[in-house]
């Protein structure tokens, strides 16, 4: 069953890879400067490799915008992105799996009646508009300095040529490494928060969580696609927009892959974070857009003329159009398979607000005299929360997704005998278990009043304040307490 | 990959010497003429023999880089010019040669005035295929440098041109039978075609050279 579930994302996978394998290696098989074998084998390694890796930064974010919380309803999210991409595709209408993949979330959000978050979507739609800019500017980067090197440098014709590919491959790879570890979110980063599969230890050495083996077998979905479709786009791919040489795509290939990275490396994030430079928020961005923008800096530095205005006109308009259409597809989509197929889309969440949540709603400025009036209310379902939160607070939408994780009603047990069978010993610290074990035989009704019991155990369990130095390590201890809130649940 | 590095070593050994056979060539073609205006028989048979040796090498070498260069796929981009350039050089030393073999066949008789133009053509229509030979050479490694050559060729093209219309007019002013003085601008015209062919190879050179700036 959770295979045929799974099979929504692994279609996705495939597709992204049948398509975006070409932005890869496209250029370097169409100029027949690499074999389609080599380029399909060595781009479905690193996309793995990408993916398992370096996936949970984008994937964090797409996990931010919206918790789809049921296999089946990210089933479908996953299902209504493809078909968006498939229809638009066959439409000629440039699409991104990015963009039809945040629709459908957003059109599940609205579904089941769960606030988007409106920071991380901002962040998520400037990061569009971002990386075929930022693309086209490190192409351009690029193509100055590959001039001003190959016009001076005395290699023979031949050996050049040598070093052309051997750049193509290794370009390849990282670009392939990049497309996994920024892309990986689109296919399996609905259904992260379903929780499908269970954590593991691997030999002892390394803690092997679901979402890593979510990632892995994304990954592999994606080399599938890349190496048993993509071979025509490839083929196809140099004279489709504009004719590339080997030099030219070398460095396409490269400003696609720097961008596809700085939008999806936690390591770049944290270094660039402990040296006081701006961050860039770890985004699924596009790769067909991505390559688009560094072909059009390329041909905009060899004069305005090669630039086709229409092309550029296609993108933008593919960032309204793709989410739109995918949110509206999901929308329909869910009814059906909840209505028609009586499938659960969204896990059914209790929510109250007792007096201890409103204390905590207060400590975090969230203050409005509606909430008094659904005080110790039990909501059963997400809508019923939504709607008596819209009628009587005014609270904004970015408080309202505060308001549901503090209100957001749960069943949790420390019991001592899952704290030394289950718990990861490699991933928590000793102080982190000790911290668990002081609180043993408690029950919760609420996941954040087990935190904050934690966070008085051990200060290894508070948050830092909100620096962007800490970030990281916040996010980290953010999927830690996440980690122990799924062990402890009692339905789970 | 290894192998790979080891075909393109070998590639460019056997590029650098069927440009050493093209060039030496033009050495063998100037002494030969020269052997031949100074009544030398048996330097100009030698003189022959080698054109004849050097010609056959550089047609084998030749075709087994142009064979290489499309089994082995490659500088995809850049094999058709690199193909074109090999093969109108060697059409300059096929003239070369073949104009030695006239020379030997048919043995015009140089009138003792003419000699002088005959060497003079010789030298500048040798200096335009040396300096093709060097252009090449910039092609392969030192792309920057190409135009630095390709004028000279130019140079002595049009100097071979002006030579020869000196001679030929100064041929025909002179008192011999009109097929003697046929003969004498055929032969011109031999040695006036070797810089005509370096030239119509420089002006492919010329275009090559912009596709490979990048």
């Amino acid at each position: 069953m959770l295979l045929v579930f799974l099979s929504s994302g692994l279609f996705l996978g495939w597709s992204l890879g049948a398509n975006d394998a070409a932005n890869v290696f496209g250029s370097a098989v169409g100029t027949r400067m690499v074999r389609f074998k080599t380029a399909a084998i060595l781009c479905g390694i690193f996309v793995i490799l990408g993916a398992v890796f370096s996936g949970a930064g984008t994937s964090h974010t797409i996990g931010s915008l919206g918790s789809v919380n049921a296999l089946a309803g990210a089933f479908m999210v996953a299902l209504s992105a493809a078909f968006t991409v498939y229809w638009m595709t066959r439409l000629t209408i440039p699409v991104s799996t990015s963009q039809a993949i945040v629709g459908a979330i957003i059109g599940w959000n609205f579904f089941s009646a769960w606030p988007t978050d409106t920071v991380a979507l901002k962040n998520i739609m400037l990061t569009w508009l971002l990386c075929p800019v930022l693309s086209g500017m490190f192409a351009v980067l690029l193509f100055l300095l590959a001039r001003l090197i190959l016009n001076n440098i005395k290699t023979h014709l031949l050996r050049r040529d040598l070093y052309l590919r051997v750049g193509l491959l290794i370009t390849g790879a990282f670009g392939a490494y990049s497309l996994g570890a920024n892309n990986i979110a689109n296919v399996m980063g609905v259904f992260v928060t379903t929780e499908p599969l269970r954590d593991f230890n691997l030999f002892g050495l390394a803690h092997f969580s679901g979402t890593h083996q979510l990632f892995l077998i994304g990954g592999i979905a994606i080399a599938v696609g890349a190496y048993t479709y993509s071979r025509r786009v490839m083929e196809t791919v140099g004279g489709s927009l504009l004719k590339l040489t080997p030099e030219m795509a070398l460095i396409v290939v490269l400003a696609h892959a720097l961008v596809l990275f700085i939008f999806s490396s936690e390591n770049l994030e944290y270094w660039l974070i402990s040296s006081g430079l701006p961050s860039f928020p770890l985004v699924p961005v596009s790769s067909s857009q991505a390559i688009v923008g560094a072909i059009l800096g390329v041909g905009i530095l060899k004069g305005w003329r090669n630039v086709r205005l229409s092309v550029m006109g296609g993108i933008a308009a593919g960032w309204i159009i793709t989410p739109v259409v995918a949110g509206l597809v999901t929308f329909i989509a869910l009814f059906f398979l909840q209505n028609v197929f009586s499938q659960e889309v969204s896990k059914k969440t209790v929510f109250v607000i007792d007096e201890e949540v409103l204390v905590r709603l207060n400590e975090k400025n969230i203050k409005d005299p509606g909430l008094n009036g659904m005080l110790n209310t039990k909501y059963e379902n997400a809508g019923a929360f939504t709607n008596d939160l819209l009628k009587k607070t005014s609270i904004s939408m970015i408080d309202r997704k505060e308001v549901f994780e503090y209100a957001h009603h749960d069943s949790l047990f420390i019991d001592e005998a899952i704290i030394d069978k289950k718990i990861d010993k490699n991933w928590l610290t000793p102080g982190q278990i000790k911290a668990i074990k002081k609180q043993s035989g408690k029950s919760y009704s609420y996941p954040w009043k087990m935190h904050v019991d934690l966070e008085n155990a051990s200060e290894e369990w508070q948050l830092k304040p909100e620096t962007k130095v800490n970030k990281l390590y916040n996010k980290s201890l953010m999927m830690k307490r996440d980690y122990i809130t799924r062990v402890f649940r009692l339905n789970r | 990959m290894a192998i790979l590095f080891r075909a393109t070593r070998k590639l460019e050994t056997q590029i650098d010497e069927f440009l050493n056979a093209v060039n030496e060539g033009a050495l063998v073609f100037k002494f030969g003429i020269n052997n031949y205006l100074g009544g030398e028989n048996r330097e100009f048979k030698e003189r022959i023999a080698k054109i004849a040796q050097l010609e056959s090498k550089a047609d084998d070498l030749r075709r087994n880089i142009e064979s290489q260069l499309y089994e082995q796929t490659l500088i995809p981009e850049h094999r058709g010019d690199v193909l074109g350039i090999l093969e109108s050089t060697d059409n300059v030393i096929d003239t070369m040669k073949e104009t030695l073999f006239q020379f030997d066949v048919e043995s015009p008789a140089i009138p003792d005035n003419l000699i002088p133009y005959y060497i003079e053509l010789t030298e500048m229509s040798v200096l335009s295929t040396d300096n093709l030979v060097i252009a090449i050479r910039a092609f392969f490694r030192d792309v920057k440098s190409v135009k630095d050559h390709l004028h000279k060729v130019i140079f002595y093209e049009k100097e071979a041109d002006r030579i020869g219309d000196n001679l030929k007019r100064e041929a025909f002013k002179m008192d011999l039978e009109l097929a003697h003085k046929f003969h004498l601008r055929y032969f011109a015209l031999h040695i006036q075609n070797i810089s005509d062919r370096a030239e119509s190879v420089a002006d492919r050179l010329a275009i090559y050279t912009i596709k490979r700036t990048i």
